[in-house]
């Protein structure tokens, strides 16, 4: 189906873009209660520390940098994609690195610029695509796209353009959630219907992504991982932590192979 | 060290400069390298401090916290490890005092079970440690705290205002800071006084702690360097002004009336003291940008000698919550993260807090029925060795769970 939608564009035709119209238009209505920590995004603001210190690590791993300072990704270029209200943008800007957040939809961006300059964070948010980002050449020491991959409607395109916005031996973070049972009954059932963490729509089953999928995708960008993790939640500390099980959430770090 | 800018945005403020807001000053400045920008406000700033003559039982875990900090060695110069702790019950008639519970060097180590130490020389060992650090010191007093969404504004009494991502107060029992943003405490005042005092003694007391619970309150004699020992003596209060007020010779006579003759002639070192003893409790330890810390959070009744080690705890665990919330890059002011400290510390204070209170209110008894039960509750504690280390384990803060500082890691 995916590669009956590309057929279909010409070349003509402005930047190929594997964003889902409605889906895009389901995050706008959420935007304007993006920093609220106890409001609809309370799930995701207790979900960023561990994804954030996931990626913190990975990076000083890789560049060989001391984690003892303010600011250890000083340096760096990061892409965000999918930035939503700039809930990762801001964290990994504040340790330094020069962030570029890009969302398709402009009241993410709105929300997300205005937040930064309320935070005195230098950003540079845009309401873009990585497809067009790739088109135009532009390419990031580190390139994340978290939760995003379950929102996109093709897959291995998607993984492919994030690969291509990839500086040669930079890192390409993904975080989704696996296409289980498992992650039917907790992520959707669960989040959305029982505990109403998340409002209801937020998630489509068939469209999880599983390890596997991933695997494949990234390896038509010529990448392959080097780690990856679950990330699952504990009832009773409120808390996500890092886990071998990636039957729901997880997370992964690519390069190329070397 | 820089003194009294006009606008200052710093990173952190730490509002009180008695010990715990010294301690969690010097823990911020030693994270990161130094990198944190970190104002410290008190009257005083970091000028010598009036004579207290009060002296602290350092737990184990706050003496791998201040090595962790770099201050342990000259504390310890000063520093009488207590070797043995003696606890004993007993009316005050009774010539013989039945010893029901003692406590050796802790059992998993050759350390001593705590430490002995004067709070003059622990504030000036800190203060020390501080002046070679960069902190902005500004000497007034904080008023309130305004709220921003991205910051908080700390209004000096001088007119000046610093704005902050996180105000700490460790501003007393009585925090105006805590006043100022509305959070009540939850307080129970005993009908108790603490007497204070430091002794001299004739002899050497080879670092024993004394315990004696007498029907009026618990009596402890507490070792200290060359020779000397802290007296904490809880009476009722109708009898507090009369005891403080006696002469030198009275004072000294009414001690070895409840210490015996053991140490040789006792002299008296000070003026005797007064604390009223009371155990409370504040209803929340954190807002959004604010976080109470050791008496701003919570008072303890003195009995357990834990008033100290739980503060030191919480500014263990804050600065932990608020280190790794920075290493993330996250706004560490935001309710959020500071609730991290509120869970972490408040099951601990509470059972603290109701432990301290259950075990005054059984000691300060003198029917017979619950004196029977409570020798008979030491004398088994002290036979059964996995609870007697639970106990010390206990008293001692050293669990798993222990915040990193006080394990002696930098967090």
């Amino acid at each position: 189906m995916s590669n009956r939608r590309f057929q279909t564009q010409s070349p003509q035709n402005p930047p190929i873009s594997t964003l889902d119209e409605a889906e895009v238009a389901r995050f706008d209505r959420l935007a304007e209660t993006w920093w609220d920590e106890f409001g609809p995004m309370r799930t995701l603001h207790k979900f960023n520390p561990v994804r954030i210190e996931y990626v913190r690590d990975h990076i000083l791993r890789h560049f060989q940098r001391s984690g003892d300072t303010l600011t250890p990704l000083s340096g760096l270029d990061l892409l965000d994609i999918g930035c939503g209200g700039g809930l990762l943008c801001e964290p990994l800007a504040r340790l330094g690195a020069h962030v570029t957040g890009i969302d398709p939809a402009p009241k993410n961006i709105g929300v997300a610029r205005l937040h930064a300059a309320q935070s005195g964070l230098p950003i540079a948010y845009e309401e873009q695509t990585v497809e067009a980002l790739v088109a135009e050449g532009r390419q990031f020491d580190i390139v994340m796209a978290m939760e995003v991959v379950e929102h996109v409607a093709d897959v291995d395109f998607f993984i492919k353009s994030c690969c291509q916005a990839v500086k040669p031996g930079g890192l390409l973070f993904l975080a989704t959630l696996n296409r289980t049972l498992k992650a039917f009954a907790l992520a959707i059932v669960g989040a959305e219907y029982v505990l109403g963490w998340l409002p209801r729509g937020t998630h489509q089953w068939d469209k999880f992504v599983t390890p596997e999928e991933l695997e494949k995708a990234l390896s038509y960008g010529g990448f392959v991982p080097l780690d990856e993790t679950g990330v699952v939640y504990h009832p009773l500390r409120d808390q996500w932590r890092v886990s071998r099980d990636m039957d729901v959430n997880y997370m992964l770090v690519a390069s190329t192979k070397s | 060290m820089s003194d009294q800018p006009q606008e200052i945005t710093q990173d952190m403020v730490v509002v009180g400069g008695g010990l715990a807001g010294l301690t969690m000053a010097l823990t911020l400045k030693r994270a990161f390298s130094g990198a944190l920008k970190v104002t410290l406000v008190d009257p005083h700033g970091l000028d010598p401090l009036p004579v207290s003559g009060r002296a602290y039982a350092l737990a184990a875990g706050a003496c791998k916290m201040f090595e962790a900090l770099g201050v342990w060695d000259k504390i310890e110069a000063e520093a009488q490890a207590i070797e043995r702790m003696v606890i004993t019950d007993s009316r005050l008639a009774e010539p013989v005092r039945p010893v029901f519970l003692t406590f050796d060097q802790s059992p998993q180590s050759d350390q001593p079970y705590a430490y002995m130490i004067e709070q003059d020389h622990l504030l000036r060992v800190l203060q020390e440690a501080l002046r070679l650090t960069d902190l902005t010191v500004v000497k007034t007093r904080a008023g309130h705290v305004e709220t921003l969404p991205h910051a908080a504004v700390v209004a000096l009494e001088d007119g000046q205002s610093v704005t902050t991502k996180v105000v700490i107060a460790c501003d007393g029992a009585r925090s105006p800071l805590r006043q100022a943003a509305g959070i009540g405490m939850v307080m129970h005042a005993y009908d108790q006084s603490g007497i204070v005092a430091t002794l001299g003694l004739e002899r050497d007391h080879h670092g024993v702690a004394e315990e004696h619970f007498l029907p009026s309150g618990p009596f402890a004699t507490l070792p200290l360097k060359r020779k000397r020992c802290s007296i904490v003596w809880t009476e009722r209060n109708d009898r507090v002004k009369h005891y403080v007020s006696l002469s030198q010779e009275e004072f000294v006579a009414e001690i070895e009336h409840r210490f015996g003759l053991r140490y040789g002639t006792i002299t008296l070192l000070d003026q005797p003291r007064a604390y009223p003893l009371r155990v409370g409790i504040a209803r929340h330890f954190v807002k959004p940008r604010l976080a109470l810390v050791g008496d701003a959070a919570h008072v303890v009744h003195p009995i357990s000698g834990q008033g100290l080690n739980l503060g030191l705890r919480d500014v263990a665990a804050l600065a932990e919550t608020l280190i790794q919330a920075l290493r993330l890059g996250l706004d560490a002011g935001r309710l959020q993260v500071l609730q991290e400290y509120e869970t972490a510390r408040r099951f601990d204070t509470l059972v603290m807090a109701g432990l301290t209170d259950t075990l005054n209110r059984l000691f300060s008894n003198d029917l017979t029925p619950i004196r029977l039960m409570r020798d008979l509750g030491l004398g088994v504690v002290d036979r059964m060795p996995a609870l007697k280390d639970l106990l010390i384990r206990e008293a001692a803060i050293r669990n798993p769970a222990a915040p990193k500082l006080m394990q002696g890691i930098i967090p």
